[in-house]
């Protein structure tokens, strides 16, 4: 799959900029972005349910343009907000759902069986959908997206929202999958979770592509290997911070802390004892992937 | 947990057997009648029930005292109960189109699940408009069986009213589909009913001829998909069809509902393709 200068106009709002990128069958790729960033307009275009405004998109080697419904036959697709039918039994979602498949109904029940298994959710096939739970409801709309038995599996943020159990167990299941071939495409807030789960990820800033590399790349080139949080009670913070520059190569100035980028964070901190600086605390800690969406799409809310 | 599942695709790739994409949409409006076919057949055996007995016996009784005879019928009851079966297609049909395609929309996202595989927007509607259609064959056919056991089929071509009732629904549920998916919300709903339904249901001849209204109305009424839906339906039960008048009635209904279905493509691909 590829996209290249794809873009996503909405009147004269451009949501998607001309964005390049190549992802290879079974890989794990992620998009990460503050809301508004255009993750979920580029899911949508991957996932034919949306027109490309310009560019070029090619999905299994089709054009959505012209193969939309032939390539949906061959995807699954987690939407942001589940699609379930909250008065239809969990096993008749899934019955409908590969219905529209054209799949036969004994070849869907049997695979239907397998992904209730596989979400846990056999205990609950025969109950509504709509007294589940989140978790269980957004599991669903995963086993859901398996019935088709997909190549590639569109997931736009399949873990908001839900408590870390839950959220583990989905992890778990994508591993999974993605050991048994499948490309997955996932948008998420959560570093933690594109650590996890993505070989290489895309951090996506007002329609364009900030950076894009694996997890360990993109810690290598936009951050330090580790990170010195400093707190200090009873100066002020800005213009101990003064003082700190020229320290390291990088620092950044909170209201109530700072973070000096360093390679050896202990060194460090024995250079800031040095200087005569007595922090209230000291913290180091290695540089996550959210020092470098941090770095990237900036501090500020966006919406 | 140690369940594995057989993946990607290729040896066990579900078989296509190739039904028609609005018949695969169509299928989910049968999974959700399941949950509701019991109140809803009582339903379909209830209102006839009731309606031609209260108004086709109770008040026929007292029109065929002081009248004789209503639109060249011999009994009240023989001149209402065609036009009630036309509107009822109407109001199944415009029902139908309304808050279901509401909830498709907004509240299930149901179409969304649906264009996320292989269906296109097209047969999303047609299989919404499909199952309508069954719905209304569903109605029809008991309206046409309660109003045999009332004794008011006087033709065998009352079976050709089963289509028609079918059509007459049509015809309103396709352009109401239609401006069902420009909607944020579903207040406008009631303006079609309060100024569409009620009114056309009131005044398009089913409860009288429309020949009974001001001049001025009348050619008002003619256009009203309505009309053409009871007098059809009318002539066929009575078995009183001239081909003329009845060719002009089944294209007007034909053209509504064609008319309707270019107009829906056209607002739930707005809608739903962004």
């Amino acid at each position: 799959m590829y996209g290249r200068g794809l873009t996503k106009r909405f009147g004269d709002f451009v949501a998607v900029d001309g964005i390049d990128f190549a992802i290879e069958r079974g890989e794990s790729y992620g998009l990460l972005g503050p809301n508004g960033a255009g993750k979920t307009s580029t899911m949508r275009m991957i996932a034919c349910m949306s027109p490309v405004s310009g560019g070029t998109l090619r999905v299994l080697g089709l054009d959505p343009a012209r193969d939309g419904a032939r390539i949906r036959s061959r995807i699954g697709l987690v939407p942001q907000e589940d699609t379930l039918d909250l008065e239809l039994t969990v096993l008749d979602n899934l019955m409908v759902y590969g219905r529209y498949f054209d799949m036969p109904r004994r070849a869907i029940r049997e695979r239907a069986e397998q992904l209730l298994e596989f979400t846990q959710l056999t205990e609950r096939a025969h109950d509504k959908v709509e007294p589940l739970s989140g978790g269980m409801k957004r599991r669903l709309t995963i086993a859901r997206s398996l019935i088709s038995d997909p190549e590639l599996l569109i997931l736009d943020e399949p873990t908001t929202g839900l408590d870390p159990q839950a959220r583990h167990l989905l992890w778990d299941r994508l591993y999974r999958l993605k050991q048994q071939g499948v490309t997955l495409v996932i948008t998420t807030h959560y570093m933690d979770e594109a650590e996890q789960l993505c070989d290489r990820l895309a951090v996506m800033d007002g329609g364009r592509f900030a950076a894009e590399g694996s997890p360990r790349d993109l810690i290598a080139r936009y951050a330090t290997r580790e990170v010195l949080e400093l707190r200090f009670r009873d100066a002020d913070t800005a213009a101990v911070a003064g003082s700190l520059e020229g320290l390291v190569p990088r620092l950044e100035v909170l209201p109530d802390r700072v973070l000096l980028y360093a390679d050896d964070g202990e060194e460090t901190l024995g250079r800031v004892h040095g200087l005569g600086l007595t922090p209230d605390s000291a913290l180091v800690r290695r540089s996550t992937l959210e020092d470098v969406f941090l770095r990237l799409t900036g501090r500020t809310l966006v919406d | 947990m140690t369940t594995t599942i057989d993946t990607p695709g290729g040896a066990s790739a579900p078989a296509q057997h190739g039904a028609p994409k609005w018949v695969r949409a169509m299928r989910y409006w049968m999974y959700q009648y399941k949950r509701t076919w019991r109140g809803s057949i009582t339903t379909s055996f209830l209102y006839p029930v009731l309606y031609l007995a209260a108004m086709g016996i109770g008040l026929g009784s007292l029109v065929n005292q002081h009248v004789h005879g209503v639109g060249g019928q011999r009994r009240y009851l023989d001149f209402l109960a065609p036009g009630l079966l036309a509107s009822t297609a109407m109001q199944i049909g415009g029902n139908e189109a309304m808050y279901p395609v509401m909830a498709a929309i907004k509240w299930l996202r149901t179409y969304f699940a649906m264009l996320a595989t292989p269906l296109t927007v097209i047969d999303v509607l047609a299989g919404h408009l499909a199952w309508i259609a069954l719905r209304l064959v569903m109605v029809t056919s008991i309206y046409l069986g309660i109003m045999a056991a009332f004794g008011t089929v006087h033709s065998v071509l009352a079976l050709v009213a089963l289509p028609v009732g079918v059509l007459t629904g049509l015809a309103f549920a396709a352009p109401i589909a239609a401006f069902a998916a420009t909607q944020v919300n579903d207040t406008g709903f009631s303006t079609i009913y309060r100024f569409g339904l009620i009114p056309l249901f009131l005044f398009s001849g089913t409860f009288f001829p429309i020949s009974q209204l001001p001049g001025w109305l009348q050619p008002v009424a003619q256009v009203s998909p309505l009309y053409h839906g009871v007098a059809l339906c009318r002539s066929l039960v009575d078995g009183q069809v001239t081909a003329g008048p009845a060719l002009v009635h089944a294209a007007f209904l034909l053209v509504l509902t064609a008319v309707g279905f270019v107009l829906a493509a056209g607002t739930f691909r707005r809608r739903l393709v962004t």
